[in-house]
C-alpha cells in the first residue's frame, strides 16, 4: 500500500465511523433515545433484509459489468410458484419447507439461466434481456395466481417468516428477538462473500468484469461464469420470494414489484461496487443497504414527510457515488 | 522549451530540460520508457502543467494551460493511442470539436470540404462515407494525423506513430512528414525504432532519467551511440546469441492445413523444441490470426494443430492451455491483463486451479509465494505482489503477462509483438527470456513488425502474405530485403 492508499483507507474507515456517529447522535437526541434501542436496531435489520439479499445477487451480476432488472418480478413469480407448490403437496414440517425452498430456487435459477442465454450466446445487452424477463415473470405470476394472492394452507412457514432465532436464549439474556429472515440474510452474505472472495469462481467474476477478453484468453470459461452470476441473482430473488411468502403466509404477484429493484441496485452502488464492473463486494452491499435502511428509519423517527424522504434518499445515493468517484480520482491522480 | 522541470509524488520526472525546435525540421526524441518523453510532450501540449521552466513559441513566452490553448498556439499532438470516434466517418472525426455550423446546425458540406483540403495537403485519399472503425489501423493513424493538421498546427508532436503501421504505411507516413517539413512545420517525433531514424531525423535528442543527455545532428549520430546514450552503457549487440536447434530435437508444435474463412488458408509448419520461428508479413496479412487459431481463441477453423503429437480441439482456449500453449497477446492492456487486478491475481489467472486447496478455496499465501518467485526471476519492477497492474509501466506490464504464462509448464509460446512500445532495456530482457525458454526445450512462434528483431531472434522466418505462407527462409537466408520483397508481393517466393 502506498502512503496515499493507506491514508485513503483510514479516511474511509474514519469517515464512515464519524458519519455514523454524527447521524446516530443527531437522530438519537431528536427521537429522544428511541433510535438506539435494541428493538429499533433489529427493526432496521429486518427492514433491509429483503433488498439486501436481492442486492447480494445483483452484486455478482454488476461486478461482471452486467445488470439484472428482473429480480423484483422474480420475487413475485417465485413466491407465487412456491405457494402453489406448498398447497399442492402432501408434506409438512421441515420436508415441506425444504421442498418449497428448492422449488423456488429452481424457478429463480431457471429464470437467471434464461436471462443469461442471449447475453452469453448473442452478446445482447443484459439490460434488455432482463427487462424482458421482468415483464414475462410478473405476467406469469399474475397468470398462475389469477391475479390474487395465493394463501398458504399450511402454517408450517410461520417460523421462517416471522419467528425468532434462538428465541429462548435472547429472552433469557434480555435481548430483543432476532427475526429468522435476518439470520437468512446474514447467512446469504457470508456464503456469497466466501464465494466471491475466496473461490476460483469469484476471482473469475472479477476478471471478467475487469477485462473479459483477457479472462477468455486466460482459458476462463466466460460463458459458464456469466451464466452462473445471473443464476445466482435469480436464486437470491427466489430466497426473497420464499421469505416474503412465509412472512405474508401467501404468495402474491405484487410482492417485490415496487421499489425493490431500484433500492437493491442503490444498495450495491452505495456499497462501492462499480457499475463498470471489475470492482465490488458483498459486504459493501450490506453496508449500502444498511445506510439506506438507517436513513429511512431515522427519517421516520423524525417524522420526515414521506415524499421528502424519497428526495433525501436520492440525494444521499448521489452524494455517495460522487464521493466515491472523487476518492478514486484522488487515488489515481 | 527552457529548463522544464516536473515532479510527481516520489519521482522527479523531468529536470532542467531544454529543447529547441526549428521550423522545417524533424527532431526525433528517443529514450527508454520512463525517461520523460511523454511527460515532456504532455507539458508542451497543455495536458500537464510544468513545475518550472518556460515555453517559447516563435520567441514569445507562452502559458499553455490546456490542450485547447496549445491548439490555438499551433501545437498539434498525435497520440500513441487513437482518439478517434469509431462510429463517425473521416470528415466528422477530422472536424471533431471544431465543426463548422450554420444557424446552429452542423454544416456537413463545410466539414467535408475541410477534410478534403487537409487530405489533399497530405496527398491522401480516404473513403469519406464509412465509419472509421471500418478502416485499417494504418488508415486510422493517417486520419489521426489529418485531425491534428486540420487545426493548422505548425508544431506537430508524434508519439510513436509507426508502432501500429506496416512497412508500406510507414513509408507513406514518412512522405507526409517530409512534406510537412518542406512546408516549414516543426516536428517532434518520438520513436523506439532505431532503423527509422536515418530516414526521417534531422536532429536526435536523447532523454534519460528526465534529463537531456545529448542532442546531435542525425547524420552524425550512429544507432549504436544513440542506444548507448539511452541506456547509459554501450550495448555490444542488439540481440543475444541464438543457440542452434539440436539436430535430434523433437517437433513440439505442428500445424497442418490451418485455415480460417477469408483470413488464413492452408498454413502448415512445424516448430521443434528449442526453436524460434518468426512470422513476418504486413499488418493484416494474417499473422496474428494464425497465432490466435493455434491458441484456440477463434473458431471455427480448418486444419489440425498438434502439440507434442497430440491433436488440439479447435476453438478451445482451455484445452490449448492444458496442452502447454501460452499465447502472449499483442495488446497487453486490452487482451493480456486485467488492469484493475493485482500483479498476483493476473499472474495466477490462467492457472488458478493449481492454487485451490481441498476446501475449494483459493490459497492466497501460495499465490503470493509463486508470484514473488516470478517477480524475482523476471526482475519485475513492482513494489509487491499486490500492486495493481494499472500502476505499472508498459515493459513491466509485459513482464507480468510473461509471468502469467511461465507459471504453468507451457512448452509452446506464441509471442505476438512481444516488445511493442517497451524500452530497449526491457526488450533485451525479454530476448534473454526467450533464449532461456528455448534452452529449456520450449518452442516459440513469434510475430513482430520490428523486422530486425524478427530476423535477429528467429531460427527460421516464414513470410505470411494474404493469409498464406508465401516463403520460408533459414536464418542465413533471411535478409530484410528478401523478406520485405516477399511480404509486399514485390517478389514471388
Amino acid at each position: 500500500m502506498t502512503q496515499r492508499e493507506r491514508f485513503d483507507y483510514w479516511l474511509r474507515i474514519g469517515g464512515a465511523i464519524a458519519f455514523v456517529i454524527v447521524l446516530v447522535a443527531i437522530v438519537d437526541v431528536a427521537s429522544r433515545g428511541s433510535f438506539l434501542e435494541p428493538s429499533n436496531i433489529v427493526r432496521v435489520l429486518r427492514q433491509i433484509t429483503y433488498n439486501c439479499i436481492l442486492g447480494v445477487g445483483q452484486t455478482f451480476v454488476i461486478i461482471t459489468s452486467g445488470i439484472d432488472l428482473s429480480v423484483g418480478s422474480l420475487v413475485a413469480l417465485t413466491g407465487v410458484v412456491a405457494a402453489l407448490f406448498a398447497n399442492s403437496v402432501h408434506l409438512s414440517g421441515f420436508p415441506l419447507i425444504a421442498a418449497t425452498l428448492i422449488v423456488a430456487l429452481a424457478v429463480g435459477c431457471a429464470a437467471g439461466w434464461v436471462n443469461a442465454l442471449p447475453v452469453v450466446k448473442l452478446n445482447l445487452p443484459p439490460f434488455i434481456t432482463t427487462l424482458a424477463m421482468l415483464e414475462m415473470a410478473v405476467g406469469a405470476a399474475f397468470i398462475l395466481s389469477h391475479g390474487r394472492p395465493v394463501a398458504l394452507q399450511s402454517a408450517d412457514f410461520q417460523n421462517t417468516g416471522i419467528g425468532s432465532f434462538l428465541g429462548g436464549l435472547t429472552r433469557a439474556l434480555h435481548l430483543p428477538n432476532i427475526p429468522v429472515p435476518v439470520v437468512w440474510m446474514l447467512a446469504v452474505i457470508v456464503i456469497a462473500s466466501v464465494l466471491l472472495n475466496r473461490t476460483r469462481f469469484g476471482r473469475y467474476v472479477f476478471a471478467i468484469g475487469g477485462n473479459e477478453e483477457a479472462a477468455r484468453l486466460a482459458g476462463i470459461n466466460v460463458t459458464r461464469v456469466k451464466t452462473a452470476v445471473y443464476m445466482i441473482s435469480g436464486a437470491c430473488a427466489a430466497i426473497v420470494g420464499f421469505l416474503y411468502m412465509a412472512l405474508f403466509s401467501s404468495g402474491s404477484p405484487q410482492t417485490g414489484t415496487g421499489d425493490e429493484l431500484l433500492e437493491s441496485i442503490a444498495a450495491v452502488v452505495v456499497g462501492g461496487t462499480s457499475l463498470m464492473g471489475g470492482r465490488g463486494s458483498v459486504v459493501g452491499t450490506f453496508f449500502g443497504a444498511l445506510l439506506i435502511g438507517v436513513l429511512y428509519n431515522a427519517m421516520n423517527l423524525l417524522n420526515v414527510d414521506s415524499y421528502l424522504q424519497k428526495v433525501l434518499l436520492g440525494a444521499v445515493i448521489l452524494l455517495a457515488v460522487v464521493l466515491d468517484e472523487l476518492r478514486k480520482r484522488y487515488l489515481t491522480s | 522549451m527552457r529548463g522544464i522541470g516536473k515532479s510527481f509524488p516520489g519521482v522527479r520526472a523531468l529536470s532542467d530540460v531544454s529543447l529547441t525546435l526549428n521550423a522545417g525540421e524533424v527532431l526525433v526524441l528517443v529514450g527508454e520508457n520512463g525517461a520523460g518523453k511523454s511527460t515532456l510532450m504532455k507539458i508542451l501540449s497543455g495536458a500537464l502543467p510544468a513545475d518550472e521552466g518556460e515555453i517559447l513559441v516563435n520567441g514569445t513566452p507562452v502559458r499553455i494551460g490546456s490542450p485547447q490553448e496549445a491548439q490555438h498556439l499551433g501545437i498539434g499532438m498525435i497520440y500513441q493511442e487513437f482518439t478517434l470516434v469509431p462510429q463517425l466517418n473521416v470528415p466528422a472525426n477530422i472536424s471533431l470539436g471544431a465543426e463548422a455550423t450554420h444557424a446552429g446546425l452542423i454544416d456537413s458540406a463545410a466539414v467535408n470540404e475541410r477534410a478534403r483540403r487537409v487530405l489533399d495537403e497530405l496527398g491522401l485519399e480516404l473513403p469519406f462515407d464509412v465509419p472509421v472503425s471500418r478502416l485499417s489501423v494504418g488508415q486510422q493513424q493517417l486520419v489521426e494525423i489529418a485531425k491534428a493538421l486540420a487545426t493548422s498546427a505548425r508544431i506537430i508532436v508524434m508519439d510513436e506513430p509507426t508502432a501500429a503501421l506496416s512497412d508500406r504505411e510507414i513509408e507513406r507516413l514518412f512522405t507526409i512528414v517530409r512534406r510537412l517539413r518542406a512546408n516549414g512545420a516543426g516536428i517532434i517525433y518520438i520513436s523506439h525504432r532505431m532503423e527509422e531514424l536515418p530516414q526521417i531525423a534531422d536532429r536526435v535528442t536523447v532523454l534519460r532519467d528526465g534529463k537531456v543527455v545529448e542532442t546531435r545532428a542525425a547524420s552524425d549520430f550512429p544507432a549504436a551511440e544513440i542506444i548507448a546514450a539511452m541506456v547509459g552503457r554501450r550495448l555490444t549487440s542488439h540481440f543475444p546469441e541464438l543457440p542452434p536447434v539440436p539436430a535430434d530435437a523433437p517437433v513440439r508444435l505442428e500445424v497442418r492445413g490451418l485455415g480460417r474463412e477469408g483470413i488464413v488458408s492452408d498454413v502448415s509448419f512445424s516448430v521443434r523444441a528449442g526453436e524460434i520461428v518468426g512470422l513476418a508479413g504486413l499488418i493484416g496479412a494474417g499473422r496474428t490470426e494464425i497465432l490466435r487459431a493455434i491458441a484456440g481463441a477463434d473458431a471455427p477453423i480448418a486444419g489440425t494443430i498438434l502439440v507434442d503429437g497430440r491433436v488440439l480441439h479447435p476453438g478451445r482456449i482451455g484445452g490449448a492451455i492444458d496442452a502447454g500453449v501460452a499465447f502472449i497477446t499483442e495488446d497487453r492492456k486490452a487482451q493480456g491483463l486485467v488492469l484493475g487486478m493485482s500483479v498476483r491475481e493476473n499472474v495466477t489467472l490462467a492457472h488458478l486451479k493449481e492454487f485451490v486447496d481441498r476446501d475449494q478455496l483459493v490459497n492466497v499465501v501460495r499465490e503470493r509465494g509463486a508470484t514473488a518467485r516470478l517477480i524475482d526471476e523476471l526482475q519485475i519492477k513492482t513494489p509487491g505482489t499486490e500492486q495493481l497492474a494499472r500502476n505499472l509501466s508498459g515493459g513491466t506490464q509485459q513482464k507480468v503477462v510473461l509471468a502469467k504464462w511461465l507459471l504453468g509448464d507451457a512448452r509452446v509460446f506464441l509471442f505476438d509483438e512481444p516488445t511493442r512500445g517497451i524500452d530497449v532495456g526491457a526488450k533485451s530482457e525479454i530476448y534473454k527470456l526467450m533464449i532461456d525458454l528455448i534452452a529449456r526445450g520450449a518452442a516459440i512462434v513469434m510475430v513482430s513488425s520490428d523486422l530486425p528483431e524478427l530476423l535477429g531472434m528467429s531460427h527460421r522466418v516464414l513470410v505470411v502474405r494474404d493469409g498464406r505462407i508465401a516463403a520460408e527462409f533459414s536464418r542465413a537466408e533471411a535478409t530484410p530485403n528478401r523478406v520485405i520483397a516477399v511480404a509486399t508481393g514485390a517478389a514471388a517466393a
